[in-house]
């Protein structure tokens, strides 16, 4: 509970930032406006102006909070309106990806464990392949899988599958590899076998690495999927609403469809918490 | 289908080298430890190649890494300009300005636990969030040119710089802070000798995942709208136009920069942390 108090200040100070800049970007506006009209306006008119301007540069909280609500909990889930039906778009080829993603990671990085040669040859490559901004791929991975007739959920879901596997890889070599010296030896007296060693020894001891590992790992398969969204005007998902919302310039739109994503990023993190929580409990591992 | 016969043959080839050289006792080698990535990445490049020609796959699909080659050796000064649009006017400020400013308030945030119990898990959160979305907003506010590219890298940045810093000042142990108080030494003195040192290895672990997410962050702002140059506006337009083997340059151009930048970054932490266990098991 002692954190509660901090966090609260931090984010009531945050909001107060807000609302300053809101009233300090969006003033010139409506100083503009009643210059134009002739009319002479004091600080109470631009206050109460720059809080309910309909295309503000910077949307005060309230807008903000005001269209989440109206598109999330008073559009039907259907309508293309709703918000809460393009966060389904983006989470189902979030979802998808991150199974891809982090299904080929644990594989990779069983390989990588049990042979020498793939260590050798394919770690480097893993780490080179994260220096390079892969979301810059996106547009072209789209576009190139929709001349093949590939269109809808997958191309967004191998995007997001490419940015979640590495955090998995990463995490789950170190993991398969935690169990020290002294219990693979006392397996080794036991007489086990490869198979057995790794079943009964280096799964259960990578647990708490690969959780860590899937909690950033869906968090960057959620980026990739909204980057997806970005190119070949796909008209669903969140990151469509960003797109659309730039170039009609709806501001509020935006900063909504973010408070979405943020939302989203949130309870999926959350979720893998959840999970790791409870499987972490049963194995006995909880701290 | 030569070509993708010989192409596997190579592979195969290369891959039974491969197992050979790891087995052997050569693999402690520097040079050995240096020939099977590199092996490996040139048996990708023979396969994608032989794989191209030998199953006829369109260039406007997937052209051969030949064709991409051919296509940088032309047009090197179009990827030029937009190196300079890209990186160095966008990449290379914002990530300067965000990584500066990131330790500048962990080390004025160090003085208050207070701020800090706040302000983490704040941060935690926000670094686990799609940054990228801010750059609709940022490209409205600061216009086309680079320095909405540089803010949205700035806001990209800052946030995993921040956390690695407050966790590494508060890396010292008990008994080296005493240490130095028993040394008289003052908040500054205990800062500057003991803490920052300290936290230089959780700085660069920051600082290296944010040389990735600086290009990201540059890159990604261009497809919001840029000038008629850089790499993001090259990319998003040669896809347009089915130039595929452009937009394939300028992955190469981005991955190249991208290894360039974050080897850059673990040199000058070799150099720094040099007394730091994960530094000294490697020599």
């Amino acid at each position: 509970m002692k954190h509660v108090l901090p966090v609260l200040t931090v984010l009531v100070a945050i909001l107060a930032l807000w609302y300053a800049g809101a009233v300090a970007m969006n003033g010139r506006w409506a100083r503009d406006q009643a210059a134009r009209a002739g009319v002479e306006i004091g600080l109470a008119e631009i206050l109460r102006d720059t809080m309910q301007q309909e295309r503000p540069v910077l949307p005060a909280p309230h807008q903000v909070a005001a269209e989440f609500g109206k598109t999330v909990f008073a559009t039907k889930v259907t309508s293309k309106r709703s918000l809460v039906w393009h966060g389904w778009v983006t989470l189902s080829a979030t979802a998808v990806g991150f199974a891809l993603g982090s299904a080929a990671g644990i594989l990779l990085a069983i390989g990588i464990v049990h042979s020498r040669a793939m260590d050798l040859s394919v770690m480097p490559w893993a780490i080179a392949s994260q220096t390079v901004p892969i979301l810059a791929i996106a547009p072209m991975v789209i576009v190139v899988l929709s001349s093949m007739g590939v269109t809808g959920l997958l191309p967004k879901a191998i995007i997001s599958a490419w940015l979640s596997f590495f955090p998995v890889v990463v995490g789950m070599v170190k993991g398969l590899r935690a169990p020290d010296a002294m219990q693979l030896d006392q397996l080794r007296t036991w007489g086990a076998s490869r198979a057995q060693t790794f079943w009964k020894l280096r799964l259960p001891a990578s647990m708490p690495y690969l959780f860590a590992s899937l909690k950033v790992s869906v968090a960057a398969s959620l980026v990739g999927a909204i980057v997806g969204e970005l190119p070949a005007g796909a008209t669903a998902g969140l990151g469509a609403r960003l797109l659309s919302g730039s170039y009609y310039g709806q501001t509020v739109m935006i900063w909504a469809a973010l408070l979405a994503a943020a939302a989203l990023a949130a309870a999926l993190v959350g979720l893998i918490a959840g999970v790791e929580r409870v499987v972490l409990r049963r194995m006995g591992m909880a701290r | 289908m030569i070509w993708l016969w010989a192409a596997l043959a190579t592979w195969a080839g290369a891959t039974a080298l491969n197992v050979a050289l790891a087995g052997s006792a050569l693999a402690g080698r520097r040079a050995v430890r240096l020939a099977i990535p590199a092996l490996f990445g040139a048996t990708l490049m023979v396969l994608w190649e032989g794989a191209v020609r030998g199953l006829k796959v369109s260039p406007v699909i997937l052209p051969p890494p030949s064709a991409i080659g051919a296509r940088i050796a032309a047009d090197l000064p179009l990827l030029w300009t937009d190196f300079v649009q890209t990186i160095v006017k966008g990449a290379l400020p914002g990530y300067a300005i965000g990584c500066g400013a990131a330790v500048l308030v962990a080390v004025l945030i160090d003085r208050s636990p207070f701020l800090q119990r706040g302000l983490l898990p704040v941060g935690n959160f926000v670094a686990a969030l799609p940054v990228v979305g801010i750059a609709p907003i940022l490209v409205m506010w600061f216009g086309f040119d680079w320095q909405s590219k540089a803010a949205v890298v700035v806001v990209m940045v800052f946030f995993p710089v921040l956390v690695n810093m407050v966790a590494g000042l508060a890396a010292t142990d008990r008994m080296q802070r005493d240490l130095m108080a028993t040394w008289s030494a003052s908040y500054w003195q205990g800062l500057a000798k003991l803490r920052l040192p300290a936290a230089l290895p959780f700085l660069f672990n920051g600082l290296k995942i944010a040389t990735t997410l600086a290009l990201i962050g540059a890159i990604v702002a261009e497809f919001f709208g840029s000038p008629t140059r850089g790499m993001g506006f090259r990319i998003s337009t040669a896809v347009g136009q089915l130039a595929l083997d452009l937009v394939w340059a300028e992955i190469a151009v981005a991955a190249l920069t991208g290894s360039a930048f974050y080897g850059l970054v673990a040199l000058i932490e070799r150099g720094l942390t040099f007394w730091h266990p994960s530094q000294r098991a490697r020599a």
